[in-house]
């Protein structure tokens, strides 16, 4: 049954073409149909599905003669994955309500990149992922490119060409992996259980894990996510921040680290003070954790602070996946779920409810408008949003991070105060960004007084915020819901190869 | 069958208001907010009244399974410290609340934070499992945050920033810590962390997990600890963590400041005798020497710049880091002796002195800054040591009342601050003879900028501009009988409080030794 959450976005993406010209109201009802069957099949799949582990969907020959196969399989990663899906995908059509220009065209896209993105994380055949893979960049660059706002070619030209150069560096290393386990099959499963040579895995899986690791955001080959999110419009940006950066995130997890988990061992020397790939890797997602929070901190355009916080919290995801210890990587897990919902939230408020409204993202502009007044609700939402990302109990974000910085503890001890210099910038950037767009003190200055006022905030989006608070704070408050599927998910056999490397 | 989940319903009870009042709009708003504080006051005293008080150990317990594999549970208890805490906050949120009449703006917002923050105080003083308690610890900076930035004075933002930002350092590092512990016990649990401690468990198993070749086990303990001890120290504050309390203090309106120097400064009090006490004795033992002089220099340096400061909200401000100093002091005199046998009496004493001592703060200093919040609310917004003069004269009842809080505050025998301070004194001299007479020098500081104020406020010649300032009406006095009553109740009869705390105290400091 979740197989019809791919078919049903794309079913849903046709039907675009086939309504009538005119008129907004049609497109609109399609999607937030098409969108919230995905969630439904989702939340279905996710409540019948309780052990977590590895359930083949659908399994079909497609190209014998190459040994791949339409396999589609989910364990309690993909459902945790499915589900945010799910969710950020019917408030991101509650959000993009106010679309009038070309919406079937618009709708169209939001869905085919949903669809794309469903079937990455179902993908239990390399090749199948790979193709849902590469759908997905298409409709990222139109979005964009066509709805867009702030340099919005340039952003979006970027993204693809790093996406593009990441996908690259994914398909060399699947290639080769296909290739010297003897071309038989292109299966998940059936590579993740062939032994590699130690030094093949050595070069093969910096490859693939960097090449994953650019959709993620993984510092330094970041920055095409800032100019992107900044670009895209609100919707665009909730899907590519909550989600797309989560196919980085769910490849580094799923492909690079199952498939060559040897990659990660201890070299037998030490270059620059490094003694391994992870070392290496858990340096860098340190040093984004920090850097993305203090960028963010100096940024006077709105939506770059969001943007840089993404960087930043992603950062986090890809820490956890290092630690290898079992709370790092459910954290992490946990984590790609948390902050899919609260970067949608968070990106949904600056984008659709402040800038939709006011034209101006600059947070000098912004306070003299006396946001907190004019838009109570976006005041509050962005509020609670903000607490969230910083990462106070009571919130999916708190759980995730934790058990993040206690996995570092175990492997990293030196990385967790660096990390905790990084949670108080996180702080200190989110507190900045409030005060100067909603509680600023500065008196509206003349020409500003002669604004219109503000529309009200819709029932459409007061909907969609309530269903990504709704969602952060009940797995804030039970996270258990979700770590029930992912520890089962974790110690399946398709991770077996990491449990046995005993890492410290 | 289970018992009733009382702190439970205790803690929620709050929220319901909090919610009660932003669903029924602005007429009623403080109606409503006082009256689930007063039924809040009531549960604490029905408390009070079924509690146990020969016994040390924890009652009303309340454990269930949270997030079992994070070793989190939903884990509840009170002692004598607890309770005497529940009723301090409940006592505090209604003074805080009466003290707020002047709030004009988005009134319902208003009482639904101090609400919130009533919650969360509740939640800190009976969790008992570190992650439980950290939710609410934490949650509590958000409600406070708001009470000070959006009904604060001018220069409300940078304060409530500054605030924000101390304390979260603070909480970071304890966060640090307390995780490197659950990394090699495997557990959040005070008592059990506590017990490793006492058996001497507790860092011969984190070191070999986490430490290693990149640092020593003593250098390695030290850091947990100091991780630890930050997050209390800035919390009470310790000097020199204390510089974001008297903007703060000042900024927010009065009525909040009286919830944050009575109750919240008490989070950070308990944390250190309830939590860092018996898991980090060692550790206090260890340091004790530079954590007395800390004690000291919160103590003498706070007074002096008390005595330098020309604005009344600064001056109590600077009066509370003073009075919670000494609560500091004696219990870094205690830690000094942790695990040894010898002075136990004066440890004892010591503790139920800190114990007295935070109620007693707490009850005064939240009186004392409603009084400010009357006087400011008749004088237009001014609060200038030399901006009155001759208040007795205009308003005599207003004189004597605050004069007696001031009294109070000051530890005049016969009102409640005395018992505490001596019994503080008397326990810690034997401990830490020199510390003791040295932060001496504090108290008389403290009798100068407190007996100043009388004299530039309400003595001397009349100042014309307030001739006509309107007394204490009816209904102020009548609000103000119960927390004056009190004062004296406590300064004649310490036993009420002293019954309830001293088998947590005895408990407390036993639980030191191995």
């Amino acid at each position: 049954m979740l197989a019809w959450t791919i078919y049903i976005s794309f079913l849903g993406a046709f039907a675009m073409t086939l309504l009538p010209k005119r008129g907004a109201a049609g497109p609109r009802i399609v999607a937030l149909l098409s969108a919230i069957a995905g969630c439904g099949i989702a939340v279905t799949a996710f409540i019948q599905h309780r052990t977590g582990e590895m359930l083949t969907i659908t399994d079909t020959k497609w190209i014998p003669s190459l040994g791949i196969s339409y396999h589609l399989a989910a364990d309690g990663i993909s459902l945790v994955l499915v589900l945010l899906t799910g969710i950020v995908a019917v408030a991101g059509v509650l959000f993009s309500w106010n679309i009038d220009y070309r919406p079937r065209e618009f709708f169209a896209f939001y869905l085919l990149l949903v669809g794309a993105v469903y079937g990455v994380f179902l993908s239990n055949d390399l090749f199948l992922l790979f193709v849902f893979y590469e759908i997905a960049i298409i409709p990222k660059y139109f979005l964009i490119a066509i709805w867009g706002s702030t340099r919005r070619e340039y952003g979006a030209m970027k993204l693809v060409l790093y996406s593009f150069a990441g996908s690259a560096m994914v398909l060399i290393g699947l290639i080769a992996a296909y290739v010297v386990s003897g071309g038989h099959s292109l299966s998940l499963t059936a590579l993740a259980a062939y032994q590699f040579l130690p030094h093949f895995q050595m070069w093969a899986f910096p490859l693939v894990f960097v090449g994953f690791a650019v959709l993620a955001g993984m510092w330094p080959l970041h920055t095409w996510a800032p100019t992107g999110h900044v670009a895209a419009p609100t919707a665009a940006s909730m899907l590519l921040a909550g989600v797309v950066m989560k196919l980085g995130a769910y490849g580094c997890l799923r492909v690079a680290m199952t498939l060559f988990p040897l990659g990660l061992s201890p070299w037998s020397h030490h270059v620059l003070g490094f003694a391994s790939w992870r070392e290496v890797f858990a340096l860098v997602a340190v040093i984004g954790i920090v850097y993305g929070a203090v960028v963010a901190l100096v940024q006077k355009d709105f939506k770059f602070v969001i943007g840089y916080s993404s960087v930043s919290h992603m950062g986090f995801i890809l820490l956890g996946l290092m630690t290898l210890n079992q709370l790092g990587l459910s954290g992490a897990v946990l984590q790609m779920f948390s902050h899919g919902i609260i970067a949608g939230l968070l990106f949904a408020v600056v984008g659709r409810m402040i800038y939709a409204r006011t034209h101006t993202r600059e947070l000098s502009a912004l306070g003299p408008m006396q946001l907190n007044k004019a838009l109570p609700f976006a005041a509050i939402t962005f509020v609670i949003a903000g607490i969230a990302s910083m990462g106070l109990p009571g919130f999916s974000g708190f759980v995730a991070e934790l058990m993040i910085l206690i996995g570092t503890w175990q492997a990293f001890p030196v990385f967790a105060l660096f990390v905790g210099f990084g949670i108080i910038a996180g702080v200190a950037y989110v507190w900045r960004a409030m005060q100067k767009a909603f509680f600023s003190t500065d008196a509206a200055a003349p020409a500003n007084r002669t604004h219109e006022p503000l529309a009200p905030i819709s029932l459409p989006e007061r909907l969609g915020a309530v269903l990504l608070i709704a969602s952060s704070v009940i797995v804030g408050i039970f996270p258990q819901i979700l770590l029930n599927v992912i520890t089962p998910a974790l110690n399946g056999p398709l991770f077996g190869g990491l449990r046995n490397g005993r890492w410290p | 069958m289970t018992p009733f989940p009382w702190l439970s319903l205790l803690t929620l009870l709050p929220v319901v208001g909090a919610i009660t009042v932003l669903l029924l709009g602005s007429r009623a708003a403080r109606g409503i907010a006082v009256g689930f504080g007063i039924v809040s006051l009531g549960l604490t005293l029905t408390l009070w009244h079924s509690f146990n008080s020969v016994s040390g150990d924890l009652q009303f317990v309340e454990v269930h399974s949270w997030i079992p594999s994070l070793g989190v549970q939903y884990h509840l208890g009170i002692d004598g410290l607890s309770l005497l805490m529940l009723a301090l906050s409940a006592i505090v949120a209604l003074i805080g609340m009466a003290a707020s009449g002047s709030i004009a703006k988005r009134v319902p917002l208003y009482y639904a934070l101090v609400l919130l923050l009533e919650t969360c105080l509740f939640g800190t003083f009976t969790a008992v499992n570190f992650i439980h308690w950290f939710l609410f610890w934490e949650l509590a900076l958000v409600p406070a945050f708001f009470l000070i930035a959006l009904w604060g004075g001018p220069r409300a933002k940078p304060a409530a920033m500054q605030f924000l930002v101390y304390t979260m350092v603070g909480s970071v590092a304890m966060l640090l810590t307390f995780l490197a512990l659950y990394l090699s016990t495997h557990t959040f649990e005070f008592a059990e962390l506590a017990h490793l401690t006492q058996t001497g468990q507790l860092m011969p198993a984190v070191y070999p997990v986490l430490g290693g070749h990149w640092i020593a086990a003593p250098h390695f303990a030290a850091l947990l600890f100091a991780g630890a001890f930050l997050g209390f120290a800035v919390k009470v504050p310790v000097y020199p963590f204390h510089t974001w309390l008297p903007a703060a203090y000042s900024e927010a309106p009065s009525g909040t400041t009286a919830i944050l120097t009575g109750a919240m400064s008490k989070m950070g009090l308990f944390g250190f005798a309830r939590i860092l006490l018996p898991i980090f004795g060692p550790q206090m033992q260890r340091f004790a020497t530079p954590l007395l002089w800390l004690g000291v220099a919160t103590i003498v340096f706070s007074a002096f710049a008390a005595l330098a400061q020309k604005d009344l909200k600064r001056i109590f401000a600077y009066s509370s880091i003073n009075h919670l100093g000494y609560c500091l002091l004696a219990i870094f005199a205690v830690a000094k002796f942790s695990g040894s046998t010898a002075l136990a009496g004066e440890q004892f004493a010591a503790m139920d002195g800190v114990f007295l001592q935070m109620f007693n703060h707490g009850l005064t200093a939240a009186t004392l800054f409603w009084f400010i919040a009357m006087l400011e609310q008749r004088s237009g917004g001014l609060r200038g040591l030399d901006d009155f003069g001759g208040l007795r004269k205009s308003m005599p009842v207003f004189a004597g009342l605050m004069g007696i809080s001031i009294f109070s505050s000051l530890g005049l025998p016969g009102l409640n601050g005395f018992p505490g301070e001596f019994l503080l004194f008397k326990g810690t001299f034997p401990l830490a003879a020199w510390n003791s007479a040295l932060s001496l020098l504090g108290l008389l500081a403290t009798a100068l900028f407190l007996l100043r104020i009388l004299q530039r406020v309400f003595s001397g010649p009349l100042n014309p501009q307030w001739a006509a300032m309107p007394d204490l009406t009816l209904r102020e006095r009548a609000l103000l009988v119960p927390s004056i009553a009190l004062m004296f109740v406590l300064g004649l009869y310490p036993q009420l409080i002293l019954g309830i705390v001293n088998s947590t105290a005895i408990h407390l400091v036993q639980g030191l030794h191995p």
